[in-house]
């Protein structure tokens, strides 16, 4: 670099799947190059782009922008400093450009990525706070109104319209009101709430101090998983500074509001991430289902009136209020209106998130976008929704990205899990994971999930040894409707979703004579 | 002659003496959480941080603090997979059995470092040196196979690299 006084700008994610391959000991081997080069160094530790198959990737920034490598292997760094990294040649081009990246449309994770997770300056100057200067300039029904008007639904998998939902907490009568995160991101296939946490967490706290004032509640709690510490430790920094520069507390940038924030760690039960189990767990009880109603809306956490929306979609909410309820309307697809952050998981090329408006079909994704198996096999089947989605044969990859479409299609769209099997997945293991999952992690309330499931599994074993597999087979169907109408909630209720979408669209898997007895 | 007595003071006083320091510092970590609405997961969280897993004695402490029965406590910490009622090995693998994890071969990762350590999921080493633990996602389902090794978190795992980091636990 020919001025030694204008610093080289290199970001290096600190985001977990980052550092899961190695981006810290990248980090130190830039760090030793450009001393060794006398180089005036300035690393930042950003969050993510979602472009996971290049983690880690290595942006350096350039007067035609920021200039991507990946994926670095510390033993790369000395190669790509003499081959002018410190200069932007070499490497993907502009990160901007990549094919992945510039197809989407980016409002929830516009700045995942971009700026430094933990810089109040950064957020600020990517449209930080716009959207809750605007709420306190509002009545709080008028930030209700524009919230059901942008069509927001709730990102956790259920689709309820989160305007709707607000305005029930509104209307209820009591002086004391929650606002409660749920952040217990525990679908495999998922990522995206802890991407946001650790990428962009004042935009998170943005959006609970925006449900809090339209709502008229003084306390927010974010709860998430303790598989999660990084998210927890940027979570909590971030929740004391923007409580210590006025953003949170009694005096919410000079409203005259109160908004106090708090995070909570879970203990790792899937179950919590149902709302009601979410709620008790905070209470400090078992992570056990409540029956419905009441609604949380109008006995929630401590039996006050509680919004309970997903981290998604209150970081939905800044956007809504700052650019407009029909910018965000604009985007879409029949009744799922905005985008979509969509997580490509499992045997894919290109993994990573991507946010995208309503509407792009299954094959597109997983094909063009995802670049199809990483093995580079045949794809066999794709689940959406979590474990407790259902399994998509490529016959189905013309089904649209939309919560209509998917039920349609027998499935869910869930929290935007995308996991792609290549053709040696086994369906019948997969039924049968289905069912094991749903026995260790059952709350244990309701008899249909509790005691259904190890049934499941059991008569999943039998199939799969070949004993009376016709009976079997639709005693297990059978099984499968008591557990779908029966459950409390959609642990399970839903497990059937894979298990029948497996005997359904993979029957050969499920068509196993008897086996040699040393097989089983 | 002091090395005796300080042998029998160890034999006779010290195991009551660690139990009641054990209950003075369990007091003070629940005192921390006083005020707190719901505090029994943090005020556990902070048990298991301070001490490696939660003694059995904390159940009828919390319980106190908390005006709340000792059974609803214990039916809390029995719930959550988190929670152990006794301490882990010196490292504890965390291996991800979940699906994302499972398309990208997870399975015979997870064979391997089963056969390596000589456990089973849930298991313990005879001489407390490895604890392996099933999870379900680490929400790392984009760079899988992924694992956790104490703190530090592991993708794109094969059972080539798996190899490399047992080997470093094992002694």
């Amino acid at each position: 670099m020919s001025a030694l006084n204008v610093p080289l700008t290199i970001y290096v994610p600190q985001d977990a799947a980052a550092l899961a391959v190695g981006a810290d000991a990248v980090a130190d081997a830039i760090r030793i190059e450009a001393g060794k080069r006398g180089l005036h160094l300035r690393l930042i530790r950003n969050g993510s782009r979602g472009l996971h198959w290049l983690e880690p990737l290595v942006e350096v920034a350039t007067p035609a922008g920021r200039v991507g490598y990946g994926p670095v292997e510390p033993e790369d760094v000395a190669r790509l400093f003499a081959e002018g990294l410190a200069e932007g040649h070499g490497g993907l081009g502009l990160v901007e450009e990549i094919p992945f990246l510039k197809r989407q449309t980016r409002f929830t994770f516009a700045r995942c990525g971009v700026i430094a997770p933990l810089s109040l300056d950064d957020y600020a100057a990517t449209d930080g706070w716009k959207g809750l200067a605007r709420a306190i300039s509002l009545a709080p029904a008028e930030i209700v109104a524009e919230v059901t008007k942008s069509g927001l639904r709730g990102r956790g998998g259920a689709g309820f319209p989160t305007g709707i939902k607000w305005k029930t907490v509104l209307d209820a009568p009591g002086t004391q009101k929650y606002v409660v995160a749920n952040a217990d991101e525990g679908d495999s296939g998922t990522f995206a709430d802890r991407m946001l946490m650790e990428g962009d967490p004042f935009h998170l706290i943005e959006g609970m101090a925006i449900a809090g004032i339209a709502v008229g509640a003084t306390k927010g709690y974010i709860y998430t998983r303790s598989e999660y510490p990084h998210a927890i430790a940027i979570m909590n920094s971030a929740i004391a500074m923007a409580r210590d520069a006025g953003f949170l507390g009694g005096n919410v940038m000079g409203s005259g509001r109160r908004f106090e924030l708090e995070l909570r760690v879970g203990a790792g039960a899937y179950v919590c991430g149902e709302e009601t189990a979410l709620l008790e767990s905070i209470e400090g009880k078992r992570g056990q289902v409540r029956a419905k109603p009441p609604l949380p809306a109008h006995e929630g956490l401590f039996g006050k009136p509680t919004v309970i929306n997903n981290i998604l979609s209150l970081a939905s909410v800044p956007f809504i209020l700052h650019k407009g309820a029909q910018a965000y309307a604009d985007l879409g697809f029949g009744r799922s209106r905005g985008t979509m952050p969509i997580q490509l998981a499992g045997n894919l090329k290109q993994g990573g998130l991507f946010e995208v408006g309503f509407g792009i079909t299954l094959g597109e994704l997983v094909n063009e976008v995802g670049g199809g198996t990483a093995s580079g096999r045949p794809i066999k089947a794709v689940q959406v929704g979590g474990p407790l989605g259902a399994y998509f044969p490529p016959a189905l990859f013309d089904t649209p990205f939309d919560y209509e479409a998917f039920a349609k299609a027998g499935g869910l769209i869930g929290h935007g899990g995308v996991v792609v099997f290549d053709d040696t997945a086994d369906m019948l293991k997969q039924a049968r994971f289905a069912l094991e999952f749903c026995a260790i992690e059952s709350c244990g309330k309701c008899t249909p999930c509790r005691i259904g499931s190890t049934r499941g599994v059991e008569t999943v074993d039998k199939i799969a040894a070949g004993r009376d597999v016709t009976a079997n087979l639709s005693l297990l169907e059978d099984l499968c409707e008591t557990m779908k109408f029966g459950s409390l909630c959609a642990l399970g209720g839903f497990t059937p979703y894979p298990v029948l979408s497996a005997l359904q669209h993979f029957p050969d898997d499920f068509a196993r004579g008897p086996m040699p007895a040393a097989a089983e | 002659m002091a090395g005796r007595w300080g042998k029998l003071r160890e034999g006779i006083v010290a195991p009551m003496s660690h139990e009641m320091a054990e209950r003075e510092r369990l007091r003070e970590v629940i005192a921390r959480f006083a005020g707190v609405e719901g505090a029994t997961l943090p005020v556990l969280h902070a048990i298991q941080a301070e001490f490696g897993h939660v003694p059995a004695a904390a159940v009828s402490l919390i319980a106190e603090a908390e005006n709340r029965s000792r059974a609803e406590i214990h039916g809390v910490v029995s719930f959550y997979h988190d929670f152990r009622e006794q301490p882990a090995g010196q490292h504890v693998v965390k291996l991800c059995r979940a699906e994302a994890c499972q398309s990208m071969g997870g399975e015979a990762v997870a064979e391997h470092v089963c056969r390596r350590l000589g456990l089973s999921f849930g298991e313990t080493a005879a001489d407390g040196s490895v604890t392996l633990e099933p999870v379900f996602c680490l929400g790392l389902c984009s760079t899988a196979p992924a694992a956790m090794v104490d703190d530090r978190l592991v993708g794109r795992l094969t059972p080539a690299k798996a190899e490399r980091l047992v080997a470093e636990l094992l002694p």
